[in-house]
């Protein structure tokens, strides 16, 4: 293999593949990358679970494929001055040159490289910039235990051209609903996607304008144990295998009964949160307490440091007091895409609804629900 | 205190006095807790199977140990410590350390102090204690032990190493059977020979922390204050089998149980957890402990009971390995005030933790078996 390319293309693309590289691969191929001139240069990686594969243009003097350090690649190109990169392969090596530098690489043996899984069937195309703030948006409230599996996915429903993207993790649940194009309108599925590999897939396809969603679902011919998702976009590809398991009814968890509501301004609001939340160790409770017009923050106890802050808040009710981790609350008025939350309550005790402010009476299309700390007996 | 359960026995019934007396559970598994000093001369000691100690000493009387007695005791006798000083480190249910710098003005020498002591429990409890005087706490713990029962050793700062000497390298914290072991290979048997022999030889023989700590006691070095009122660090429970028991489904019921219990004693305390460990110990002793951190604190046992299966299965251990005893335990104990509870979405209303507390006030009120989980109900009844 003798190639000549960008070093921006190179980086960029090593970066991007990179990702799907196990930080404990189960056998030691795994670690490597694959490169494979032709036409175009082609960079792979998988790790039984998620594939990643870019396509960037090359010059290439000889055909060849050629298997490196995928860890090492990527902090070596990240690093290669702004030059035009040579890779060139002798032997059992291949030299990687750019400008004055030069690194010599173990290759690893191309023919125990396990094949990546096929694309499957193309099911839609949604725009990737809306795309990848939905499914950040729905990610915040996936789980992080391994020991729910379930919960660590967010759940893709697909029901003709809207597309529904959920996660939680028990403590809060997270809704987004988007519109898209299917390429069969009468599509009607719901699958569970890894939280992460999701979030990934989405922020790393936002260089191109759409992403096409590929689908296998169990049972479908060639389709691995849970079935499969694939993203494509702008020359580079990723799969991932879906999570089984049984996620929430979460329908049912969504109130149907608002006991009161308050409007705040995020960005101050959030403000107050980080800063009374100093004082709350380990993300024990920020309590919040509503009056007409306003909102009194505060944190910590008798015994330890305290934080009070009082902030404006277009509120009209009874006193109403609740609790919640920070954590969460700041999840969610970081996920909530406009400059005023809206906090609707369903009672003491009982989940709140936050919202961004809808424009001209349209129904949300972010939802999170979160449950409060209970404090006391 | 002297022999402390076999004291309070003795105290309780006065005919055992001047008999060999045995306070331990009599099941087949049961050890010795406590023996008085007529059972200590024929052998007995703290920890021997009691079926052991049946065979050495039938003569003796045995008798079930009453722990809520022994508790109220050892409160009462705390509390005599803290009218002397506030700076009380307990150890156990009958052992302190007591700083009584600070009370010299007040109270006299410390050595007038330490009679005063031992008089006023002798007095207000029945029973004997012995108590060590000197400038560092493991000289003290040194000097009670040394002069059990009933007495009374002043070890002034300049007589420390004419104490601690002559002593055997085994009287040392931390030397146990392995670490004497090693001294005896290098000819050292008394604290006076660790004392004459170079930090560099001790470190490289021993490790670099154990060998300077031992050469610091040597001396008579103990740097440990004394630390007051430890806050409770963790709460648990645990139970050995009558039998040892290979079924997993029985060992589960058997952790529901703990992971009970141990949330009862979290609630009582007034505290959630973050952590759940569990501990168990294979019928060769080989003992191990898997612990996990919570996302959210707890006091519920149905939250505690997951986590133990789960790292019960984790461990492998749930194939039919032959368990000897299992126990669970939960740290890292913030006070429910503070912290809060995290409520979950689709929880039932009213909440397990309320369910529990309820469960908690009945107990109370009926005896600890007047409301428990299905699982938990013997067949026969």
């Amino acid at each position: 293999m003798k190639i000549e390319l960008e070093r921006d293309a190179l980086a960029e693309a090593v970066a991007w593949t990179a990702r799907a590289l196990p930080a404990r691969p189960a056998v030691p191929v795994l670690a490597g990358m694959l490169l494979a001139a032709g036409a175009d240069l082609t960079l792979s990686s998988f790790d039984y679970d998620v594939s990643a594969q870019a396509r960037i243009p090359v010059s290439t003097q000889e055909e060849g494929t050629v298997l490196v350090s995928g860890r090492l690649l990527a902090e070596i190109t990240r690093s290669l001055p702004p030059r035009p990169v040579s890779i060139v392969t002798d032997g059992s090596r291949a030299v990687l040159t750019c400008g004055s530098a030069t690194f010599t690489l173990l290759t690893m043996p191309v023919e125990d490289y396990p094949s990546l899984p096929q694309m499957p069937e193309l099911v839609g195309t949604v725009g990737s910039d809306a795309f990848a703030s939905a499914v950040t948006q729905s990610a915040t409230a996936a789980g992080r235990d391994d020991t729910l599996p379930a919960l660590t996915g967010v759940r893709v429903e697909i029901d003709g051209d809207s597309l529904t993207l959920v996660s939680t993790d028990r403590y809060r649940l997270a809704v987004r609903e988007l519109r898209w194009n299917p390429t069969r309108p009468d599509l009607n599925v719901a699958m569970l996607v890894p939280a992460r590999a999701l979030a990934e897939s989405a922020r790393a396809l936002t260089s191109g304008a759409e992403v096409c969603i590929a689908l296998a679902l169990p049972g479908d011919g060639g389709a691995p144990g849970e079935g499969m998702i694939g993203f494509e976009g702008a020359g580079r590809r990723t799969t991932t295998r879906l999570l089984g398991g049984e996620f929430p009814r979460y329908q049912n968890l969504l109130p149907s009964q608002i006991t009161g509501s308050a409007e705040l301004v995020c960005e101050p609001f959030g403000a107050a949160v980080k800063r009374v939340a100093l004082v709350a160790e380990r993300n024990t409770a920020v309590r919040l307490a509503f009056s007409p017009g306003q909102v009194v923050l505060e944190a910590g106890t008798g015994d330890e440091a305290q934080a009070v802050e009082a902030l404006e808040a277009a509120y009209e009710g009874d006193d109403f007091q609740i609790a919640f981790n920070p954590q969460f609350l700041l999840d969610g008025l970081t996920a909530i895409d406009s400059d005023t939350v809206r906090i609707s309550f369903t009672g003491p005790g009982k989940a709140v609804l936050m919202t961004g402010k809808p424009a001209g009476g349209a129904e949300p299309d972010y939802r999170y629900l979160l449950m409060p700390i209970r404090l006391g007996a | 205190m002297d022999a402390f359960y076999a004291s309070v026995e003795i105290r309780d019934r006065p005919a055992l006095a001047g008999r060999p007396v045995i306070v331990g559970a009599s099941g087949s598994r049961g050890v010795v807790l406590s023996a008085s000093y007529e059972a200590r001369a024929l052998g007995i000691r703290s920890a021997m199977p009691i079926t052991r100690a049946r065979r050495i000493c039938p003569q003796a009387d045995f008798i079930a140990p009453r722990h809520e007695v022994y508790g109220r005791v050892s409160a009462e006798v705390m509390a005599v410590f803290r009218a002397v000083t506030p700076q009380v480190e307990p150890l156990s249910l009958d052992e302190a350390f007591l700083d009584v710098s600070g009370s010299v003005r007040r109270l006299g020498r410390p050595a007038r102090i330490a009679a005063v002591i031992r008089a006023t429990i002798a007095e207000q409890q029945g029973i004997t204690c012995s108590v060590g005087v000197a400038p560092s706490k493991f000289v003290a713990k040194l000097a009670s032990a040394h002069c059990k029962p009933d007495g009374l050793l002043v070890v002034p700062a300049d007589r420390v190493l004419d104490f601690l000497h002559p002593l055997p390298v085994g009287a040392l914290w931390g030397v146990g059977e392995r670490t004497g072991e090693e001294l005896a290979r290098l000819g050292l048997r008394t604290v006076g020979d660790i004392a004459q022999t170079p930090v560099a030889t001790l470190q490289r023989e021993l490790g670099q922390a154990a060998g300077s700590h031992l050469a610091a006691l040597a001396w008579g070095r103990d740097e440990r204050p004394v630390v007051a009122a430890v806050p409770e660090k963790s709460v648990g429970a645990e139970e050995t089998f009558a039998a040892d028991v290979d079924d997993p489904e029985v060992i589960r019921r058997e952790l529901l149980r703990l992971a009970g219990r141990t949330a009862r004693s979290l609630r009582a305390s007034g505290c959630v957890a973050r952590t759940v460990v569990v501990k168990l110990r294979l019928a060769n002793f080989r003992t191990i402990t898997r612990s996990r951190t919570l996302r959210e604190p707890t006091e519920v046992t149905s939250v505690i009971y997951e986590t133990a299966c789960a790292l019960y299965t984790g461990s492998g251990l749930d194939r039919r390995a032959r368990l000897r005893l299992v126990g669970v335990r939960v740290t890292g104990l913030t006070p429910v005030a503070t912290a809060g509870v995290q409520l979950s979405l689709g929880e039932p209303a009213p909440s397990w933790q309320q369910a529990e507390r309820a469960v908690d006030r009945i107990a109370g009120r009926f005896g600890p078996d007047a409301v428990r989980r299905a699982a938990l109900v013997e067949p026969h009844e």
